[in-house]
């Protein structure tokens, strides 16, 4: 390990294998570099793809909860030991500055009072929380009066009963999710409930639930930290971009939980394209979606015989069940033509301008134009739905292919390798299409649709030897040629990404569209 | 209904015993809805000789909970002029609302606090948006986020 790992090497665990290594390294804020994992190659070229720079990588850091609550607590000790203050008050005082410990020690240094006044702390004397029996208590909240009544209070002397505080305090944290900010019950006090004195006054269940609210504000206050959003996942990922970088870089981060999605708007990952085209080009699915639906039917008819035809793979290559005619399913073209002239399939070709002084045919060719955009965008979305369903079918044929062959369950990983390419590649297409739809014709998009076309071409390629039954798949020289293809299409992900993301670095792509 | 049927038991004790003046109570039946008039006091022309009438509605975990509190609407009880009080008789004051609330204020604390709310008005009208709001809104006064941008009218 370098020196730079050992120094991080308290937020991740050492027994991370080898190529993991690399993750936990940090960059300036500034430098796009990356060290992530990529995690999707074939065997063969692993090694040498995986330790390269990349562009359109950023740095990121995954935490785990406990993670979390360690920087949490450093944080307290420090401003602990450094205001010579309760570690309550510390945790109070910083989540009152969102954590800034900076400008909260600067402030408190200036005027004591007045930070410890606006944060809910007034005056302070020293000395645990504690439940007491005041003799000829009366709680203001339920009026009860009898004698060994348990109350407490704060130290702004408010006192209310133990059950009126439980209740109180089981409304604040479950009703309405409260907890770095819940004030004293007695009308008008600022006076902030610290946690000490909650678990006090509270049951276990509510103490826990408390914990956790208190540590999602951490995150929530801190710019470079953010929740992953997959469901039952309960990390948060650091990393530097900001808001005002979105236009020059797209954030995307892996989690622990392997999933992929964008640091600047939570979506999941749409590299190569900005979050504010993203946001532009879902309102437009959305807006034209009645336009768009029918294209993106699951059905068509074979343009031979008519036939309908229904996609059950990832593949865009169809053959009629019928008449046997193979053809295109993205443009219901002669397939037998698509071998070098595949470029036709994914370039819109602008129509002339004649057409286009009819105001009518404007519209329509601008609707055209978007359609065809929408449906290859919506196809790769498709596909990588059915790729999948196909991938979970191959399971099983990997488990029955280690029998017929006599592979291991090692050597039948190369199936897995090639599920996550396709999956990773048609994410990537997907959103060059919604990239494109914006692009200003020039020479730099031809270069980007270039790029386009051979990722394109490899993932078709790939998506029909994975449609394979299992005596096929036993063959050897197919398991080579589909680990082949597989480097193939993550390599040509990288290039396009790499270019794309360069350009947009460079702020030098031109728009026809504004987002 | 524990909780707060026994906090209300107190708080009717109480209010059988004595009220402020200008507030009465009209019917007290069981812990869930009660209803008060309340009058202003002093010479202020808008509410001149006018008797307006509160309806309370208490959930089981009242007063931890705020109660829904609006004026209602009869023959002889007009919904009063207010900035703040919509012609429906939902009333936008931060007391009402979960963070404004504190489990200590009470039916007779609350009826004072409209009672000065009225008191020094000057404003003759309704809230900004009044009619559209009457007649779009659906949900209940506690699920309303108003925004209490102006407390001093
Ligand atoms: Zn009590
Ligand atoms: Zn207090
Ligand atoms: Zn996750
Ligand atoms: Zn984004
Ligand atoms: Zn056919
Ligand atoms: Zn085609």
């Amino acid at each position: 390990m370098s020196s730079e790992d050992d120094f991080m090497s308290g937020m991740s665990s050492d027994e991370d294998d080898v190529l993991q290594e690399s993750e936990n390294e940090e960059g300036s804020a500034d430098d796009f570099g990356f060290d992530e994992p990529e995690p999707d190659l074939g065997f063969s070229q692993k090694e040498d793809v995986q330790k390269k720079k990349k562009i359109f990588d950023v740095n990121f850091k995954v935490y785990q909860p406990k993670d979390i609550q360690a920087q949490q607590d450093d944080l307290i000790d420090e401003v602990n030991m450094i205001l010579d203050i309760r570690k309550e008050d510390a945790a109070i005082l910083l989540r009152h500055f969102r954590w800034n410990k900076e400008r909260l020690i600067e402030d408190y240094m200036d005027r004591p009072k007045r930070v410890l006044e606006a944060a809910g702390l007034g005056t302070n004397v020293a000395g645990p929380p504690k439940l007491e029996v005041i003799p000829g208590f009366c709680c203001d909240i339920c009026c009860e009066d009898e004698p060994g009544l348990k109350s407490f209070a704060m130290k702004c002397g408010h006192r209310f009963c133990v059950t009126c505080y439980n209740q109180y305090l089981a409304q604040k944290i479950k009703e309405e999710g409260e907890a770095a900010r819940i004030q004293c019950p007695a009308e008008g006090c600022k006076r902030i409930i610290d946690a000490k004195s909650l678990d006090l006054l509270v049951t276990a269940d509510l103490q826990q639930r408390y914990h956790e609210l208190l540590t999602r504000t951490y995150v929530e206050d801190k710019e470079h930290l953010k929740w992953c959003p997959a469901p039952d996942c309960q990390n948060a990922i650091e990393c530097g971009i900001k808001k005002k970088d979105l236009d020059r870089v797209v954030p995307t981060v892996v989690c622990d939980c392997k999933h992929r999605f964008c640091f600047g708007c939570i979506l999941s990952d749409h590299q190569p394209a900005p979050c504010e085209l993203v946001k532009r080009w879902l309102k437009k699915c959305a807006d034209d979606s009645e336009t768009a639906n029918w294209i993106s039917a699951n059905t068509k008819e074979c343009p031979k015989c008519n036939s309908t035809i229904e996609k059950n793979g990832g593949c865009n290559h169809m053959t009629c069940r019928k008449c046997k005619h193979e053809f295109c399913w993205m443009c219901m073209g002669l397939w037998s033509e698509h071998g070098t002239s595949w470029y036709n399939c994914n370039r819109f070709e602008e129509k002339s301008g004649s057409e286009a002084r009819d105001a009518q045919a404007k519209s329509r060719v601008s609707l055209e134009r978007y359609l065809h955009y929408y449906n290859r965008y919506a196809n790769h979305e498709q596909s990588a739905k059915l790729d999948k369903d196909i991938y979970n079918k191959t399971e099983r044929k990997m488990t029955q292919l280690q029998s017929a062959s006599g592979m291991s369950w090692i050597e039948v990983q190369y199936l897995n390798s090639a599920s996550q390419a396709l999956q990773t590649c048609r994410q990537t297409l997907k959103w060059t299409y919604a990239f494109a739809f914006y692009l200003a014709r020039n020479n730099l998009t031809e270069m980007f649709e270039d790029n386009q076309k051979d990722l394109e071409m490899a993932v078709e390629a790939l998506s029909e030897m994975f449609e394979k039954n299992v005596q096929e798949l036993a063959e050897p020289k197919l398991k080579v040629e589909i680990m082949d293809k597989t480097s193939y299409c993550n390599k040509r992900r990288v290039i396009l990404l790499a270019d794309t993301a360069d350009n947009l670095a460079n702020g030098v792509w031109s728009w026809g569209i504004d987002f | 209904m524990a909780f707060a049927s026994k906090r209300l038991g107190k708080e009717l004790a109480k209010i059988h015993g004595s009220l402020p003046p200008g507030i009465t109570l009209v019917t007290a039946e069981g812990f869930q809805e009660w209803l008060l008039d309340i009058q202003v006091l002093d010479a202020n022309p808008i509410y001149m000789n006018k008797t307006f009438r509160l309806k309370f509605k208490f959930s089981p975990s009242y007063p931890i909970e705020p109660p829904e509190v609006t004026f209602l609407n009869t023959a002889d009880r007009p919904v009063p002029m207010h900035p703040h009080i919509y012609s429906n008789g939902i009333i936008c004051l931060d007391l009402l609302g979960q963070q404004g609330w504190s489990p200590v204020q009470n039916v007779e604390s609350i009826c004072m606090s409209l009672q000065s709310m009225l008191t020094g008005n000057t404003k003759n009208e309704r809230p900004e948006g009044d009619e559209q709001f009457v007649a779009s809104n659906r949900r209940r006064p506690r699920d309303i986020d108003f925004y209490y941008h102006d407390n001093t009218v």
